[in-house]
């Protein structure tokens, strides 16, 4: 059997040999031409002209278009049709498009678009969160807000009581590979995109809407992305629809790609938040009640911002059982690019917010924050004792932490080490030493449930091999070869003998965005439905032609076994061939037993949920606030891993973007609305110097209760909440420097942890 | 426009020749002139690394390099490294120690820890950390990049050590 194999990524050869094609990489046919956009300056105004003469003056210029060259649609929005591609009557941020150039070369595009000139008359612009609030820019009519019991109340009777409030910068998701779009022009008006997108439904929808065509008359094809995290859910859809306007006007291929500071100007990044808490609690550190009110700044457009607003409130809880909560979220609009999705969707930051509120817990009460945590613990799943609900009503029935956290505390050796650590610090007055415990709970399924469907196409060829296609994209997370491994164990098939195939809207349609942690989930699920379809229809052939019953023949390492007689699964294939037996089948799969109510906030959204801890030990010096991660351990559960090496490779890489996005990966805005963190130079993504001294990744071993393929558990996501536990340990490491709470903001950059030093040396 | 410079150059052993204009980049000329797209285009100021190649013997960000600062120069990409049909230790070991995800980074960052071998044929643990700074990844976390660089590195000094019957290398395993 091909699943449950550490095998290394399918394209692996490809891409240590530099053969694997990104978009950028596709051999363009000849004339093909190149589009940039200019953009505004302006972060809020009214357009009043736009001045392109020199624009359309410039060496290479083809053709210049603004709002008014648009035949149809001028909307790139995902959700509420609220994004133009190319500004009208006004600008909403600094970056937003203003017009677009078509020219024989991307830098002579790029050149051309420098030369623009807008007349913008300013208006105030709306940049922070409390700018936001004071003009009532929001979206949606006002808060949404979950409750359970009663927090105010059980917040006035609660032994004790804490207060405070924090600020979760964003993140720039910085996918190696920028934003990239090729479009071809066919006959009678059709159009073949390849684009750098999570999402080709949504690139070839909004394709047709801008064309004027049924979507029938668009295709497209993603091999695979360099990178997407989230940032290529929607953020691709201007690139992917300028250049099918363009390819339909001037009659050529049309090929854009983001230069990185553009890129980073121009799309969505995570949203920031503030959290503001207000816990009651008894002697013993167990939550009474909580009450928190999170602030997300969502930008210019909605974009994903509500559902991602409420998957932090969705995760507010994180792995504690908690009687009496209110969550409040107020979903503001700004002058700012428009926030998007990035990798877990909203839940880290709701999940940074109650893990704050533990950390403070722990400090007020002199506690250790895995004891304070564990006290808090929804029961344990198969533990006698009857399971408790989320505050949004759902039944908690696969919770394992209690196992896992005894299993990573006993590995990491957390009682030494923190003993050690205290000794170390008693001893040392310049590098103190932080050791901190986070675990993570989060929702698998699509809060919008109907996007919890996958398609997929599998063809068997006369010589036996196989052609596989799903809706998924690849992104670097293994889904194709996951995929494959799923196909070859249910044909009996090497896994050599599959095909992996580009993720193409012609071969699967209406597909959902690979996202949520999802692609395997679903797209594993609908795989297995196409080969059983089709192992099925050889089966009975073969139990026709041979006789037997179809449900006796077995398939098996490539060949087919009917009683007595054993065919090569070629064999097998050309008998049924021969016989007019469809070949090719079609599989689908729709999540079972979830139902949502955003509104009410009442439900069962997600389908189960995924767990891990991590422990992570910081040394940091107090003279300058730099710090180091010394030693991070993680134990993740990814169910009956499909495949082990690329869960690690999941649960480590996630870590440290966690890490990075709540340490040193700092967004600056400055006082007109000018992102001035546009490049890596300025931007700081964890480096392999960055990375722990000491880092013990291990999945935990449990078969998903839920049943998913193979009881698999889906790993995008989760995993980069480990990360949260590096911000712990440096609050901790901040914390032995006085007898103060540190309460550090995120990204905890060495000034951050610099100053909250100073705060707790002075109280 | 500017006018053009004649330039000679090899690339992975072979002869080009070519005019361009003195701001071309070596990553245009690579990519788009010669049509070699194994260095990526990542962040075009020298940060992330994607774009590595090594220039007469020294790794360089392609992205802030002129085509005609390399007048004369030797360039080896990924392309010159190996092939699928002939992986060199280095490609080998990042394919079985998944020392890549999406795989963008991939190329420069082996040109990278070839040339790191190099220098240093065998980097302590801190040494390869420190090494390889300059090149980022934003899917693995480092950890399988550095394995596949200490796996390939024992494979290299092992045949080297074990002369002349040592021909190719031996596959090694797959990781966990």
């Amino acid at each position: 059997m091909s699943h449950a194999k550490p095998l290394p990524h399918d394209a692996a050869a490809l891409h240590v040999t530099g053969a694997a094609r990104y978009v950028d990489d596709i051999p363009t046919p000849a004339g093909t031409l190149h589009i940039a956009f200019g953009l505004s300056e302006v972060a809020h105004g009214t357009l009043d002209a736009l001045d392109l003469a020199q624009v359309h003056a410039a060496p290479g210029v083809i053709a210049v278009l603004t709002a008014a060259d648009l035949p149809h649609a001028n909307d790139v929005s995902p959700s509420a049709h609220d994004e133009p591609l190319l500004a009208t009557d006004r600008v909403h941020y600094i970056g937003q498009p203003l017009f677009a150039v078509v020219a024989t070369s991307h830098l002579a595009a790029r050149r051309a678009a420098r030369l623009g000139r807008a007349e913008i008359t300013k208006a105030p612009a709306i940049l922070t969160i409390d700018e936001a609030l004071a003009a009532g820019s929001r979206f949606e009519e006002g808060p949404r807000i979950y409750t359970k019991g009663d927090a105010e109340a059980a917040l006035a009777a609660a032994p004790r009581r804490l207060q405070g409030s924090m600020e979760i910068g964003g993140q720039e998701h910085f996918y190696l590979e920028g934003q990239a779009a090729l479009a071809l022009p066919c006959d009678n008006g059709d159009m073949i995109v390849h684009s750098s997108t999570q999402h080709p439904t949504e690139i070839q929808h909004k394709v047709a809407e801008a064309l004027g065509t049924p979507m029938h008359s668009v295709r497209v094809e993603v091999r695979r992305m360099g990178g997407g995290f989230g940032g290529k859910e929607s953020q691709g859809n201007a690139l992917a629809v300028i250049c099918a306007i363009a390819a339909q006007q001037t009659g050529k291929p049309c090929k854009m790609r983001y230069d990185r500071d553009d890129d980073m100007v121009i799309t969505g990044k995570r949203h920031d938040f503030r959290i503001d808490y207000d816990v009651g609690f008894d002697d013993e550190g167990r939550i009474c009640a909580v009450d928190f009110t999170q602030y997300a700044r969502c930008g210019w457009a909605q974009d994903l911002s509500l559902p991602v607003a409420d998957r932090a409130m969705l995760h507010a809880d994180n792995a504690y059982a908690m009687p009496h909560v209110r969550i409040t979220s107020h979903r503001l609009k700004t002058n700012t690019q428009s926030a998007t999705a990035f990798r877990g969707f909203g839940g880290p930051q709701g999940m940074v917010g109650i893990e704050r509120v533990m950390d403070h817990i722990a400090h007020s009460l002199s506690l250790d924050g895995a004891e304070l945590r564990r006290r808090n613990y929804y029961p344990e799943m198969d533990s006698g004792t009857p399971p408790e609900t989320t505050p949004y009503g759902q039944p908690v029935t696969d919770f394992v932490l209690r196992g896992l956290t005894q299993t990573l505390l006993d590995s990491a050796d957390y009682d030494a080490r923190r003993r050690k650590l205290a000794e170390w610090n008693a001893a040392n007055p310049v590098i103190k030493r932080g050791l901190a415990f986070s675990p993570v709970k989060f929702g698998i399924s699509f809060t919008l449930t109907h996007l919890n469907q996958a398609g997929a196409l599998v063809h068997i060829y006369q010589d036996g091999s196989v052609h596989l296609n799903h809706g998924g994209t690849e992104m670097g997370q293994g889904l194709f070869q996951k995929c494959a491994q799923v196909a070859a164990s249910r044909l009996g098939l090497p896994l050599e003998a599959i095909k992996i195939t580009a993720t193409d809207t012609a071969k699967v349609p209406n597909t959902s965005a690979t996202a949520a942690s999802s692609g395997t989930d679903l797209n594993g699920m609908a795989v297995a439905a196409a080969c059983d379809t089709l192992r099925g229809r050889m089966a009975e052939h073969l139990a026709d032609t041979h006789g037997g019953a179809a449900t006796d023949i077995t398939f098996a390492e490539g060949k087919v076994t009917i009683g007595d007689k054993v065919l090569t699964f070629a064999e097998a294939a050309q008998s049924a061939y021969g016989a007019r037996i469809s070949l090719s089948a079609t599989g689908f799969y729709k999540t079972p037993d979830i139902a949502w109510d955003r509104i009410k906030g009442e439900g069962q959204p997600f389908f189960y949920f995924a767990y891990g801890a991590a422990v992570t030990e910081v040394a940091v010096d107090t003279l300058t606030g730099e710090y180091r991660i010394l030693r991070a351990d993680l134990l993740h559960d990814a169910g009956a891993s499909l495949n082990p090496a690329l869960d690690i490779g999941q649960v480590e890489g996630g870590y440290i973007q966690g890490a990075g996005w709540l340490t040193t990966e700092e967004l600056v805005w400055n006082d007109e609305g000018r992102l001035t963190t546009h490049a890596p130079s300025t931007y700081k993504i964890p480096a392999c110097s960055d990375r722990p001294e000491v880092f013990n990744v291990a999945l935990w071993k449990g078969a998903n209760p839920a049943q998913t393929i193979y009881r698999s558990k889906a790993v995008g996501e989760p995993p980069l909440m480990l990360g949260i536990s590096a911000l712990l340990a440096l609050s901790d490491a901040v914390a032995a420097c006085g007898s103060g709470y540190p309460a550090l903001n995120a990204p905890a950059t060495p000034e951050q942890v610099l100053s909250a030093i100073t705060e707790v040396q002075g109280t | 426009m500017s006018k053009k410079t004649h330039i000679t150059l090899k690339v992975n052993g072979k002869s080009e020749e070519f005019l361009a204009e003195p701001r071309e980049l070596l990553i245009y000329t690579l990519r788009e002139r010669l049509n070699i797209t194994g260095p990526h285009i990542g962040c075009e100021t020298s940060h992330c690394g994607a774009c590595t190649v090594t220039v007469d013997g020294k790794s360089v960000k392609s992205c802030t390099m002129f085509a005609v600062q390399a007048e004369g120069a030797e360039i080896t990409t990924i392309e010159g490294i190996g092939t699928p049909d002939s992986l060199h230790p280095l490609q080998e070991a990042f394919k079985e120690h998944h020392g890549l995800q999406c795989g963008y980074c991939t190329p420069g960052m082996i040109t990278r820890a070839a040339k790191l071998l190099e220098e240093n044929p065998a980097p302590s643990e801190e040494e390869i950390r420190f090494g390889m700074a300059g090149n980022i990844c934003r899917c693995t976390g480092y950890q399988n990049i550095v394995k596949s660089i200490q796996a390939a590195a024992a494979e290299m000094n092992s045949s080297q050590s074990s002369s002349s019957e040592a021909v190719g290398h031996k596959t090694t395993e797959a990781a966990e």
